[in-house]
């Protein structure tokens, strides 16, 4: 029976989740060490973040909220990555989606649930093209899509904030687009909050009163229900295999007869529609605007992380998204709590992620140690 | 066994520490800020309004603190996790937090809540104060110093990103230059950023090539860039927000000074006394010292120019001269 537990020990420590935990904890340790040469004390700063994150229902559905965005782009960079491609493009397509939810959801004058599916609708398909723009012209010119994202992702930016400052668009003096028709929100009771009936109801009931204090929406369930179109896509249909047969090894897939140059740009197309349904879903449940950026935001860089923390599995990036959702929530709270610059919580995150991405670039670099060789 | 028994024992310590903690600071007045995406060195307006807080935390012994934000989606969560830190008042820095606060103040109507650079005019809530400054007066004043000392007929300015904020201190500036001289080039430029200070050292140093010899700016953390270039090229800066001389001491030779320190300190003053006033906006202008030009102008600037600057604050203050902040208002500026 102990021989037992022992080797079922082993085998969860070297499999792909064990491995994933026991990075956790390595990056919180060494967090600590960082935190106490910057002079702060670890436990406090652990326990003040995990106050942050659960002693309050508000706090987790804030945790929730941030993590919404992450664990899409997440399912993006980690659809395009099992077909052999880096898609670092998630920021600009994430920007994409919110441009056009942020138009649809302003202009069009549609009925309550007809207008968000037109928004989404109109941000996927446009982030989608976005994307597949640059499978596109990986498949026919060979240009390396890390080159071609990476430029994409600035002209979505510039395409934003140029964007913002449009006359019919663009709220003078604010820097930021007029708010989205409350028809096109995904946000549960906005309206009835504020008002006085919505504000005496807070008041008295403690639990479902400080949940509504955050800006809950239904974007989670999406999210939910795309991690399972996309586990779906890959594991389920026969495009799926091919997708990942290209990503397996591209010469071998094309000899038995599957077009890698196709599954390139639907690959693409896959990943940028779902970066842009991340930034539908932001605009649409927790923005209602798009502003100018006076730099990228991140949501499709952390993407990157959340898709590698997550094994690029669908579920692993609902995991990876809600770990890393409630980091940077609850990870600013030590800010205000204990004075720690901002630039403490980072060095943090970042160590965790590294050391959480660790086996996996390790077993990557591996991977493509034999592909050269078995080419 | 052992290990459990430890982590017991630190979670006792851990709250007994909270308790006292808590009951030690109980009686004093509580203020806390949230930054914006600048952080709080900016070297320009966070920064100014975080030393406004320490300054009253010093003379009226209250507890001050802060929250960076680090993109657009923190400012609710930020305000609403200092709402729950219980503190009398809550600042957000800069406009783009304006409709943060807004919804935060109608959800949280006990927490007083301030916004610097904003006004909601008739629809201030009743538990938030506006606090806006006329930026285009600070910005006339150098702009006519600019004109009076430049060689070269040809002056400078460099924005952030063109917000009507920023045109404030653009058009503010122009009218003072034409104000001076009425000959004088002006090369206008926005960075788009507010950051990135190698953009703002390559767009000064591009005006020092074109002949200026001294260039303007209101553009945060871009200005390191551009009072670096001025440096370098042994040409002139003017300095924004604060007064910043001591960044070049031989080439910034004003600031125009936007004095979020002092507003923030008088609101904690207005707090302790039991004055605050919420569902207002105030005004900070020439009249109640909430801008003007760098004490330290006077090492470079001629007692002479200064004299005539004097006069026309005097000038403005009274309203006789209306600086514009439009540019509609700056096409109808008359000389």
């Amino acid at each position: 029976m102990t021989l037992d537990a022992a080797a079922l020990k082993k085998k969860f420590l070297s499999g792909s989740i064990g491995l994933t935990l026991i990075s956790i904890f390595l990056g919180f340790a060494l967090g600590a060490i960082v935190l106490l040469a910057a002079g702060f004390n670890p436990l406090e700063a652990y326990w003040v973040i995990l106050k942050g994150i659960f002693s309050r229902p508000k706090y987790v559905s804030y945790v929730i909220i941030y993590a919404t965005p992450l664990i899409i782009t997440g399912l993006s960079v980690a659809f395009a990555l099992r077909t052999g491609l880096f898609n670092i493009g998630a920021e600009g397509q994430y920007i994409v989606g919110a441009i056009v939810a942020a138009a649809a959801g302003y202009f069009f004058k549609l009925p309550l649930i007809l207008h968000v599916i037109v928004a989404v609708g109109l941000a996927i398909i446009a982030a989608a093209l976005w994307g597949g723009l640059a499978g596109y012209i990986k498949a026919r010119f060979g240009v390396h899509e890390v080159i071609s994202t990476i430029m994409l992702n600035w002209i979505a930016l510039y395409l934003s904030n140029f964007v913002v400052t449009l006359q019919a668009f663009g709220k003078q003096g604010t820097g930021k687009t007029y708010a989205i028709q409350s028809t096109a929100r995904i946000n549960l009771l906005s309206d009835w909050k504020i008002s006085e009936a919505g504000i005496e109801f807070i008041r008295s009931h403690k639990m479902l009163g400080d949940v509504l204090k955050s800006p809950i929406n239904v974007g989670f369930i999406f999210a939910i229900l795309l991690a399972v179109l996309v586990w779906y896509v890959l594991n389920k249909t026969t495009l799926g295999y091919e997708l990942r047969a290209v990503g397996f090894n591209p010469h071998a897939a094309e000899a038995g007869g599957i077009n890698v140059k196709r599954s390139m740009v639907v690959s693409m197309l896959f990943a940028g529609g779902l970066a842009g349904a991340a930034g539908a879903f932001q605009v649409l449940g927790v923005s209602h605007r798009i502003a100018k950026l006076a730099a990228m935001e991140g949501y499709g860089f952390d993407g990157i992380a959340v898709s590698l923390i997550g094994n690029n599995t669908g579920a692993g990036s609902v995991f990876a998204g809600l770990l890393f959702g409630a980091l940077k929530y609850g990870g600013s709270k030590i800010q205000d709590a204990m004075q720690a610059p901002t630039e403490v919580i980072s060095i943090m995150i970042g160590i965790i992620i590294l050391f959480v991405a660790m086996p996996n670039l390790i077993r990557l670099i591996l991977t493509i140690k034999a592909n050269r060789a078995s080419n | 066994m052992k290990g459990f028994r430890f982590t017991y024992l630190v979670c006792i310590g851990l709250a007994l520490v909270m308790c006292f903690g808590n009951v030690a600071i109980a009686k004093k007045i509580k203020i806390a800020m949230v930054t914006d995406v600048g952080g709080v060195n900016d070297q320009s307006f966070n920064q100014s309004a975080w030393e406004g807080l320490q300054r009253a935390q010093k003379d009226f012994s209250i507890k001050v603190s802060y929250k960076e934000s680090r993109q657009d989606a923190d400012y609710a969560p930020n305000m609403e996790t200092l709402t729950d830190a219980g503190f009398d008042l809550i600042w957000g820095i800069g406009f783009l937090m304006g409709d943060a606060i807004k919804e935060t103040a109608q959800i949280n109507p006990d927490q007083k809540y301030a916004i610097i650079d904003f006004s909601y005019g008739k629809d201030t809530p009743k538990n938030v104060v506006g606090v806006v400054f006329q930026e285009e007066q600070p910005s006339f004043l150098v702009g006519y110093i600019a004109g009076k000392l430049t060689k070269a007929n040809k002056v400078g300015f460099v924005g952030g990103i063109k917000f009507p904020l920023i045109e404030k201190f653009e058009y503010g500036y122009m009218a003072g230059v034409k104000m001076a001289n009425p000959n004088c080039k002006i090369l206008s430029q926005y960075a788009e950023s507010f950051t990135d200070a190698a953009k703002g050292k390559a767009i000064a140093n591009n005006m020092y090539q074109q002949g200026a010899d001294i260039v303007f700016h209101a553009s945060g953390g871009v200005g390191d860039g551009v009072i670096e270039a001025a440096k370098e090229k042994g040409k002139w800066a003017i300095g924004v927000d604060k007064d910043q001389n001591f960044l070049a001491p031989d080439n910034v030779l004003t600031s125009a000074m936007k004095r979020v320190d002092n507003a923030i300190y008088d609101m904690a003053r207005k707090l302790k006394d039991g004055q605050w006033n919420g569902g207002d906006t105030v005004v900070y202008s020439l009249s109640n010292d909430g801008v003007g030009i760098a004490p330290t102008s006077g090492k470079h600037v001629p007692a002479n120019v200064l004299a005539e600057v004097d006069k026309l604050t005097q000038k403005i203050k009274k309203g006789d001269i209306v600086v514009p902040a439009t540019k509609t208002e700056f096409d109808k500026f008359k000389f």
